[in-house]
């Protein structure tokens, strides 16, 4: 649990000054800021990973990371390098919808084996990627993308306050058609 | 018990069966290994729930398949919206392709 405390650390102490901001996509922001993968594992003996029950230990490591941000995203690879189509899609449309870095983590699942499986026990859920919205369970990526079409997503995310300002938005729009 | 191979039509069955789907179609993207599979999944069941639900429903009534398999993806219709989105679309209403590539999924050998 403490190593992953320290891995959001670091993950937030990555994030650009703010005034960057202005200067690069928003998406590349919402990427590099959590780009770094998780170098450490939850600390558990191996025989952990053959129970069937989730151990109070990962609950409380992945309560945290849940709690870790206002936007979590439980996803295989890095929002820079995704190792899955459907968490591609997933950053994809988080970044789109222009998610505010700062209130965002991500959680790569691929390096830690107990936390893939424990988190969808955590969630009651089969696969990967899985959002978490003010510690609230979302859904996994067949719901960002049809939320993402409806409508509902840009809402909730709204309601939440965890996008970026018009004008951040507008900015970054612009730098990207420059690029 | 051994463990079955997952196919298209052992998820057909096991959805009329289990939910009471009215249609089903199943695809299988993950190019012939039998890992991936997209699904639209048209049943009664899902009348009166939201999207997160209906999910649940039916990873519970398929909770040993989709453990098996690596990629998994569905689209819950009530017989009502399913008519719906047919008549919109012009009878093209399937599976969901999002997260692949020309109809297979990348990564999910990970």
């Amino acid at each position: 649990m403490r190593r992953l405390q320290t891995f959001f650390h670091e993950s937030h102490s990555a994030t650009p000054h703010p005034t960057m901001f202005s200067r690069s996509l928003v998406t590349r922001q919402l990427l590099r800021q959590t780009a770094r993968p998780a170098t450490t594992r939850l600390s558990a003996p191996p025989s952990l990973l053959l129970r069937r029950l989730l151990s109070d230990q990962t609950r409380q490591a992945i309560d945290k990371a849940v709690g870790s941000a206002p936007v979590v995203l439980f996803m295989k690879g890095t929002p820079e390098t995704p190792q899955c189509g459907f968490s591609r899609a997933s950053i994809q449309i988080l970044g789109m919808q222009g998610v505010d870095p700062d209130k965002f983590a991500a959680f790569n699942v691929l390096e830690d084996p107990e936390l893939r499986q424990g988190i969808k026990e955590y969630s009651d859920w089969p696969t990967i990627p899985q959002l978490y919205i003010d510690k609230e369970f979302v859904g996994g990526c067949d719901i960002i993308v049809s939320m993402h079409q409806s409508g509902e997503l840009a809402k909730l995310l709204d309601e939440k306050r965890v996008l970026l300002k018009e004008e951040q938005q507008a900015a970054a729009a612009a730098d990207g058609k420059e690029q | 018990m051994a463990e079955a191979t997952i196919t298209e039509s052992s998820i057909k069955t096991a959805l009329a069966d289990r939910l009471k789907a009215v249609h089903v179609e199943v695809q299988d993207m993950s190019g012939g290994c039998g890992q991936a599979f997209t699904t639209l999944i048209v049943s009664p069941e899902f009348a009166g729930k939201n999207s997160l639900k209906r999910h649940r429903l039916v990873n519970a009534a398929l909770k040993d398949e989709i453990s098996q398999i690596h990629a998994w993806t569905a689209k819950c219709q009530t017989p009502e919206e399913w008519e719906k989105e047919k008549a919109a679309t012009g009878g093209h209403d399937g599976p969901s392709m999002e997260g692949t590539t020309d109809g297979k999924v990348v990564g999910v050998d990970q």
